[in-house]
C-alpha cells in the first residue's frame, strides 16, 4: 500500500512539473506570436506608407510633365499612327 | 528533580484548562466565519481584485479602408500618426528640453510653457498627427508625463484631381464629405478590446479573452478611372482658365453599365492641406448644383416628338424668320434659318424649330417623358447632396414655358442627371441607373423610348459635329461622334441675366457602338460663349483620349488602318 502511494506521488509530482513547464513554454511561445503579430501590423503600416509614396511618385501631372519635357516625348498625331485591327476588316474596308 | 516535584504538587483548579479550551474554539470559528465570509461571500470581488493585478484590457485600434480606382490604384490612405499628448502635472521640464521639445514638435517654446507649466488639467495634446518616426524622437527626450497616442491620417495622393469625389475626413477619421460619408460605416474600422495577463515587465504572456473583436475598415473599389479622371481634371482646368470662367464641371460615363468614370470640378481644393477651405471649392458642382442646360435638351424634346408618331427625321418645321411670338415674349434663333428637317433643328440647334415642335406635344406627354428620364429626380449615384433639379408639374406649365423648356430653359437639371439621361440613346432607348462603384456587369435599364427613336437621334446627333452642325470641334479623328451643344443664359434674381451664359456639350462615342458619355459644363466663360466654342474642344480631348485608353477601337478608320492578315499597309481609299 505504501508502495503504491509513493508510486502515484512520483507521478503526481512529474504530471505537476509537466504542467509547469508547458504553461511555460506556452507563455514563452505567447510572447514570440505577439511580437511577430506586432511586426506584421508594423510592416502592414510600412506597405500602406510605400503605397501612398508609389501612388505619389506615379501622379500622372508628374510622369506628364517629365515626359513632355525632360525626354521630349509627345503624343504621336493621328496621321502618324496605325491601328491594327484584331478582326476580319469589315466588307469594303479595303480599296 | 526538585522543580518537578514541587509541580506536581501544585494543584490548579480546573476552570483555567476549560478557558484555555474555549478560547481555541472560539479562535477557530473566528478563522472559519472569516474563511467562509471570504471564500464564499466575497469570492467574486477577490477574484476581480486578483486578476487586476496582472490582467489587462488594451484596445485594438483598427484602421480605416482604402478607396481604390477601378483597377486598385489607391486614392486614399489611412497611415497610422501618432499624437503627443501631456499630463501637465506630472511634466519635469528642463530649459534645454523644452527647447528641443518645441524644435521637434514645432511649436515655439512659449506655447509649450503655456501648456504643461502651471496648467492643471490633466490631459493636453501637444501636437496631433505626427509622422511615426517624428514622434519616436519626441519619446527619445525622456521627458516624464509625455505620451503617445496612436491615431491615423488619411492622404489622398490624387489631391485636388480627385477632391470632389472623394470628399474627405475629419481629424477623427470619421467621412465629412463625398464617397468618405456615403461609405462611413463601410470603411471606418471598429477598434475592438480583448483581455490578457501581463508580466513584470509588460509583456503579455497570455490572451485570456477577447471582449470585442476588432473590424478592420473594407476596402472600396470606385467606378472611377485614375487616367481618366486626370486626363478630364486636366482638360476641364485648361479650358476653365483659358476662357476666364468662374467654374466647371465634367463628367464622363460608360455608356453601357452607368458607372461614374470621370467627375471633375473647378474651383477644387487639396484635400491633403485644408487650411482655407471655402463652401465654393469644396461643392461637387456636377452633383449638387444644378443648372437651366440650354439646348443639350433639344434631343429629349425631339424623341418625344419622334416617339409620339408625329414626327420622322426627315418631317419638315418652318423656322423663318428665326424668332417666334407666344404672348408677350420671343424665342429666338442664334442664326436665323428657314425650312429645316426634324434632324436639322438638332443639327443646327434651332430654338424656334424645337419649341414648335413641343407645342404640339400634349404637356403631359412631354412632361412624362422628362420624368422618365430622370429629371426633376434626385439620381441616386450614392453621393452626398444630390440635387433632383426641377421640372414643374405640366399643370402648371403655360404654351410659354413648355415652348422654353423644349430647348432647356425654365427646366433645371445637374449635370451627372444630364450626362445619365444620355445613356438612353447608347442603349436603345433605355436608361441605366448611375454606379459610384466598380460593378462587374451592367445593370438592367428601364425603358424610355423605343430602340428605332434611340436610333434615328443618335443618327442626328452625329450631324452635330459635322459640318453644318453647331459643334464641328467636337470631332474626334478616327471615331464617329455624336452630341449635342448647349448655350443657355444664366438665371438671375428671377430673369436672365444678359452677358452670363452656361457653356455646355453632352456627347457619345463611339457613334456606332457608344462606349462612353462625357459632359461638359463651362460657367460664365469671358468672351465666347457657344457650347460648341467652349465646351466642345474639351469633350473632343477628354473623350479621344479616354477612348484611347481604354483601347476601344476606331470605327471611322482613318487611312492609317493596319490589317493582320495583309502584312504590309493597307491603305484606305480617301
Amino acid at each position: 500500500m505504501v508502495k503504491l502511494n509513493l508510486l502515484l506521488m512520483v507521478i503526481a509530482v512529474f504530471c505537476a512539473m509537466g504542467v509547469v513547464t508547458s504553461q511555460h513554454k506556452a507563455r514563452k511561445m505567447f510572447v514570440d506570436l505577439q511580437q511577430e503579430e506586432s511586426l506584421a501590423k508594423q510592416m502592414e503600416v510600412e506597405w500602406g506608407q510605400l503605397q501612398l509614396e508609389q501612388s505619389t511618385w506615379a501622379m500622372h501631372a508628374r510622369i506628364e510633365k517629365i515626359a513632355t519635357s525632360y525626354l521630349q516625348m509627345k503624343m504621336p498625331d493621328p496621321a502618324k499612327t496605325q491601328v491594327i485591327t484584331l478582326q476580319a476588316p469589315p466588307p469594303g474596308a479595303r480599296p | 528533580m526538585n522543580l518537578a516535584a514541587t509541580a506536581l504538587h501544585i494543584r490548579l483548579p480546573l476552570w483555567r484548562a476549560w478557558v484555555v479550551v474555549v478560547l481555541l474554539l472560539l479562535w477557530f470559528i473566528a478563522l472559519l466565519v472569516r474563511g467562509l465570509y471570504l471564500q464564499v461571500m466575497n469570492n467574486d470581488f477577490l477574484r476581480q481584485k486578483g486578476d487586476a493585478r496582472y490582467s489587462r484590457v488594451i484596445e485594438l485600434s483598427a484602421h480605416r479602408g482604402m478607396i481604390t480606382d477601378r483597377r486598385g490604384e489607391p486614392l486614399a490612405i489611412s497611415t497610422p500618426v501618432e499624437s503627443v499628448w501631456a499630463s501637465p502635472q506630472d511634466v519635469e521640464l528642463t530649459a534645454d528640453k523644452s527647447h528641443r521639445l518645441a524644435r521637434l514638435l514645432d511649436l515655439s517654446q512659449k506655447e509649450i510653457e503655456h501648456h504643461l507649466l502651471g496648467s492643471q488639467k490633466e490631459f493636453v495634446y501637444l501636437k496631433r498627427g505626427l509622422p511615426p518616426d517624428q514622434a519616436a524622437r519626441v519619446m527619445e527626450l525622456g521627458i516624464p508625463g509625455i505620451f503617445l497616442q496612436r491615431g491615423y491620417r488619411r492622404y489622398y495622393p490624387a489631391g485636388d484631381v480627385m477632391a470632389h469625389v472623394l470628399g474627405f475626413t475629419n481629424v477623427d477619421d470619421n467621412g465629412q464629405e463625398g464617397m468618405e460619408l456615403t461609405y462611413q460605416n463601410w470603411l471606418a474600422g471598429k477598434t475592438g478590446s480583448r483581455r490578457v495577463i501581463k508580466d513584470r515587465i509588460g509583456h503579455i504572456i497570455e490572451d485570456v479573452e477577447s471582449v470585442k473583436t476588432p473590424q478592420e475598415g473594407r476596402n472600396l473599389a470606385l467606378s472611377i478611372d485614375r487616367s481618366i479622371q486626370y486626363l478630364a481634371f486636366r482638360e476641364l482646368k485648361s479650358a476653365v482658365e483659358a476662357h476666364k470662367a468662374k467654374a466647371g464641371a465634367i463628367v464622363v460615363l460608360n455608356a453601357r453599365t452607368g458607372e461614374i468614370l470621370a467627375m471633375a470640378n473647378l474651383p477644387s481644393y487639396n484635400p491633403n492641406n485644408r487650411v482655407k477651405l471655402d463652401r465654393n471649392s469644396t461643392r461637387n458642382r456636377s452633383i449638387t448644383d444644378s443648372f437651366e442646360p440650354g439646348s443639350t435638351l433639344k434631343p429629349f424634346t425631339i424623341s418625344a416628338a419622334l416617339e409620339s408618331g408625329k414626327y420622322k427625321p426627315g418631317s419638315m418645321i418652318e423656322t423663318a424668320p428665326g424668332y417666334f411670338s407666344i404672348g408677350p415674349a420671343t424665342i429666338h434663333d442664334a442664326h436665323p434659318e428657314g425650312l429645316l428637317s426634324v434632324a436639322q433643328v438638332i443639327q443646327k440647334s434651332s430654338n424656334v424649330g424645337a419649341a414648335r415642335i413641343a407645342l404640339t406635344l400634349p404637356p403631359e406627354y412631354m412632361w412624362s417623358t422628362f420624368n422618365h428620364i430622370g429629371f426633376g429626380q434626385v439620381p441616386h449615384s450614392g453621393f452626398p447632396g444630390e440635387a433632383s433639379g426641377r421640372l414643374r408639374p405640366y399643370k402648371t406649365w403655360r404654351p410659354i414655358e413648355q415652348a422654353t423648356m423644349a430647348y432647356g430653359h425654365g427646366i433645371s437639371v445637374s449635370l451627372l442627371q444630364l450626362a445619365r439621361a444620355y445613356t438612353v440613346f447608347a442603349n436603345d432607348g433605355e436608361l441605366k441607373p448611375l454606379s459610384m462603384l466598380k460593378l462587374d456587369e451592367a445593370p438592367a435599364g428601364e425603358r424610355v423610348f423605343s430602340p428605332k427613336t434611340a436610333q434615328e437621334m443618335l443618327a442626328m446627333l452625329e450631324m452635330v459635329v459635322q459640318p453644318g452642325g453647331t459643334a464641328p470641334r467636337a470631332r474626334i479623328i478616327g471615331y464617329r461622334v455624336a452630341g449635342k451643344t448647349g448655350t443657355a443664359h444664366k438665371e438671375e434674381n428671377g430673369g436672365y441675366a444678359r452677358n452670363k451664359y452656361v457653356a455646355s456639350f453632352v456627347g457619345l462615342a463611339p457613334a456606332s457602338d457608344p462606349r462612353l458619355i462625357v459632359a461638359v459644363m463651362i460657367d460664365e466663360p469671358e468672351g465666347q460663349y457657344y457650347g460648341g466654342l467652349v465646351a466642345a474642344p474639351v469633350f473632343s480631348n477628354v473623350m479621344g483620349g479616354a477612348l484611347r485608353m481604354l483601347s476601344v477601337p476606331p470605327d471611322a478608320p482613318t487611312t492609317n488602318t493596319l490589317l493582320p492578315d495583309e502584312g504590309p499597309v493597307v491603305k484606305e481609299g480617301a
